[in-house]
């Protein structure tokens, strides 16, 4: 069975992101003052062979945890779907 | 004579520099690429700036992969010395050899300019030469040299003394901007627990030849030239 993964990793909550602060800015200045709270992250999309859902979703775990996100900084948000 | 391997990844750009300022205080250096499995028989390792992997997905997170890492590991584990600049210290964080993370600068811009910082360990093996407390002027050029960790690990290194240089946050007869990527507390490097092994945000092998206009880096060349290997890497290399 094959996977599609789509993987969200944004910047961890209460840390200074200074590309969502310039993205922001420039919206602000765009007319677009409304729009606040802006953070920027990273998309990553793969897919992954697979027995079952649950163990796409645990390897893709493995793949954030060693190389995608970096523990320190980083939180990420894991979909599965069936391709 | 000591030995020096200067660690090459595809991006890496200061391996020249850094090769010549080790050979300027007398080692022999060399370089060992990526793709090695061992560094010879160094003494030190020297991994040097740049943009290994073009910095794809974090600066130094490709890096860490490579199999010439697994020779790192087993050198730091060994008790060799080993010094990470800029690209080298973001590798060495990434590859959890040292503690905390380097993030985009919180100014966003490319930072390529002298600063100020302060020794604050003389007792790693690149900074014997200096006083605790010397201001030191060295270049810096990064864009993720924003140290970050938790707050616990913050703490940690503090309280361990694990801080080897600070940016100069009183900017008293300096006319250079502190801390200009944002670094918490200040820190431009630091020592992982056995000390053995350092990594620092600016460029000292840009700073130890007085024809690039700053010396102020040679120290951390002349100490490791001074550096005795520990007894157990002595018979490592003995091999």
């Amino acid at each position: 069975m094959s996977y599609r993964i789509q993987v969200r990793v944004m910047p961890r909550t209460g840390l200074l992101d200074p590309q969502g602060q310039a993205v922001e800015h420039a919206l602000s200045a765009l007319g677009f003052a409304d729009a606040g709270g802006v953070r920027v992250g990273r998309a990553i999309q793969l897919e992954v062979a697979a027995a079952s859902r649950a163990d796409a979703e645990a390897r893709a775990r493995q793949m954030c945890d060693r190389l995608l996100a970096n523990p320190v900084t980083e939180d990420y948000r894991l979909e599965v779907e069936e391709s | 004579m000591l030995n020096v391997a200067v660690v090459r990844f595809p991006g890496s750009n200061c391996d020249f520099d850094t090769l010549r300022a080790a050979e300027a205080v007398g080692a022999r250096g060399y370089f060992v690429w990526h793709k090695d499995v061992d560094l010879g028989p160094a003494d030190v390792a020297i991994l040097p700036g740049g943009f290994s992997y073009g910095d794809y997905l974090r600066s130094g997170a490709i890096a860490r992969f490579s199999p010439v890492m697994q020779a790192v590991q087993r050198h730091a584990a060994e008790g060799g010395a080993v010094l990470g600049i800029c690209n080298g210290f973001q590798i060495l964080c990434e590859a959890q050899l040292l503690p905390g993370a380097l993030m985009r600068n919180a100014g966003l811009h490319f930072v390529s300019k002298p600063v100020d910082v302060t020794v604050e360990r003389n007792d790693t093996p690149f900074t014997t030469e200096y006083a605790v407390g010397q201001r030191l002027r060295l270049p810096v050029a990064n864009g993720d040299g924003r140290f970050l960790a938790t707050d616990d690990t913050l703490r940690m290194l503090e309280a361990e003394g694990r801080v080897v240089l600070r940016y100069v946050a009183d900017t008293e007869g300096s006319p250079y901007q502190p801390n200009p990527n944002g670094s918490a507390a200040h820190i431009a490097g630091i020592r992982n627990a056995g000390g053995n092994v350092v990594g620092i945000m600016p460029h000292p092998e840009r700073a130890a030849d007085p024809v690039l206009g700053l010396t102020d880096g040679r120290g951390f060349f002349t100490s490791m030239a001074a550096w005795t290997p520990q007894p157990s890497t002595a018979k490592v290399h003995s091999r």
